[in-house]
């Protein structure tokens, strides 16, 4: 316990890193799953497939490739992203994927005669989505997403993978300086189990997916 | 260097990769089995510490599990491969959410059949054989092949404490020819390929239950 006290400091700013991480994947990820969830209902296939065939690559690829692909691949296309950033872009893409998914099912669950009733109202299609689906969609879709956010903040541990100074590297290499491997380990382990278990807590998002 | 010769360097971690979610998956699921009975039981006691187990194991990523079993555990074991603390590591995860899975397919037998069961006195052990069992098996079936894809994906994190598999080998390929975006573009491909099959057979499972079940 005293170690754990004693390691806290060296391991608080990686807990920062990796919160910012989080964030940055949401705030980038998250916008690009409404836009893609809109796109897979799209009457045109030739919009729809490609979005569902972006959307099940992002599902079904490992987090861990899609890092190493931003980071050690697309420089070669002259695109080059710092560790922080590469990661960033990565993690947001699977975010962008796994929102969608979320968000698609959210709009199919408002019934039909909802919309229909909309229409026989003569609502625009934007007053139709603003005022009938969204607010409805909105309600079965936040526990959904917190849990996936539960689940992306631990996906973030993958950035230790390109050397991003998150949490996980942090307590590696205070481990490695002082071979304290289980304190470190554990106190990180801790210091995930804590924000993850009280995110899940406080959104009573009980269902979780293992996602990344 | 051409596709086929990405292809050839990278098939080598295939079987591994492979063998290392099927294992990891089979701790699980006989380790997730007493977790979910555990789970479910009426006395605190076994009620609250199962609880805790699948709570903690799920709240902590993968990768930092992998870290825990390979460097710390690993210490004491000081012959334990890096593919065996994957197992051990993917396993004890899989292991709570496989535990979950069981509860629900336990939870959606229909409180009748386990009152018809108990009416007739068989006896805990004859229910579960007889009755439950065999219902809750086809119900678990979709949940846990989505959760084999997951895991499947999950097991690209052994290849950062040194298992050889797909990841490892193209992290490796990258590194010698340069041509980083080929070859992950490659592994992500073989990972798809590999998880296909198996959302086939969720798919086809979860057919089946609603025909059965007269949806």
């Amino acid at each position: 316990m005293s170690t754990w006290i004693e390691l806290f400091p060296d391991l608080l700013p990686g807990l920062w890193v990796t919160i910012k991480l989080t964030l940055l994947a949401l705030g980038l990820g998250l916008p690009c799953g409404v836009v893609l969830a809109g796109l897979s209902a799209a009457p045109s296939r030739w919009v729809r497939w490609p979005v569902i065939v972006v959307v099940e690559i992002g599902r079904g690829v490992p987090g861990l490739i899609v890092l190493y692909l931003v980071y050690r691949g697309l420089p070669q296309v002259d695109v080059v992203l710092s560790a922080f950033l590469s990661a960033g872009v990565g993690l947001a893409f699977s975010t962008a994927a796994y929102t969608a998914e979320i968000i698609r099912a959210g709009i199919a669950a408002v019934p039909v005669g909802h919309r229909e009733a909309a229409r026989a109202l003569s609502l625009s299609p934007l007053q139709e989505f603003r005022l009938v689906v969204l607010p409805q969609a909105l309600r079965t879709v936040i526990a959904p997403l917190v849990g996936f956010s539960i689940i992306l903040y631990q996906g973030t541990s993958l950035a230790y993978a390109i050397s991003v100074p998150e949490l996980l590297s942090r307590a590696y290499n205070a481990a490695s300086i002082t071979f304290q491997f289980g304190a470190a380990l554990t106190l990180a382990g801790a210091m995930y189990a804590v924000v993850s278990l009280t995110a899940t807590a406080l959104a009573g998002a009980r269902s979780r997916e293992r996602v990344l | 260097m051409t596709v086929m010769e990405h292809l050839q360097a990278l098939a080598g971690g295939i079987g591994t990769t492979v063998t290392l979610t099927l294992a990891a998956f089979g701790v699980g699921a006989v380790a997730g089995f007493p977790l979910a009975l555990a789970r479910r039981s009426s006395q605190w006691w076994l009620r609250l510490p199962a609880l805790a187990v699948i709570e903690v194991l799920r709240a902590i990523p993968p990768l930092v599990w992998l870290f825990i079993v390979f460097y710390v555990i690993g210490a004491d074991f000081p012959l334990m491969t890096p593919f065996q603390a994957a197992v051990a590591g993917l396993g004890l995860i899989a292991a709570a959410y496989l535990a979950e899975i069981y509860r629900a397919g336990l939870d959606a037998v229909p409180d009748g059949q386990w009152e018809a069961a108990s009416a007739t006195g068989i006896g805990t052990l004859t229910t579960y054989r007889k009755v439950v069992l065999p219902q809750a098996a086809l119900i678990v079936v979709p949940p846990a092949a989505t959760y084999l894809i997951a895991l499947l994906k999950d097991s690209a994190v052994a290849s950062v404490v040194g298992t050889t598999d797909i990841t490892f080998l193209a992290f490796q390929e990258a590194r010698v020819t340069l041509e980083g975006f080929e070859v992950f573009v490659i592994a992500a491909a073989l990972y798809l390929a590999l998880s296909a099959p198996v959302a086939l057979v969720a798919r086809t499972a979860d057919r089946l239950i609603s025909r059965r079940l007269g949806l």
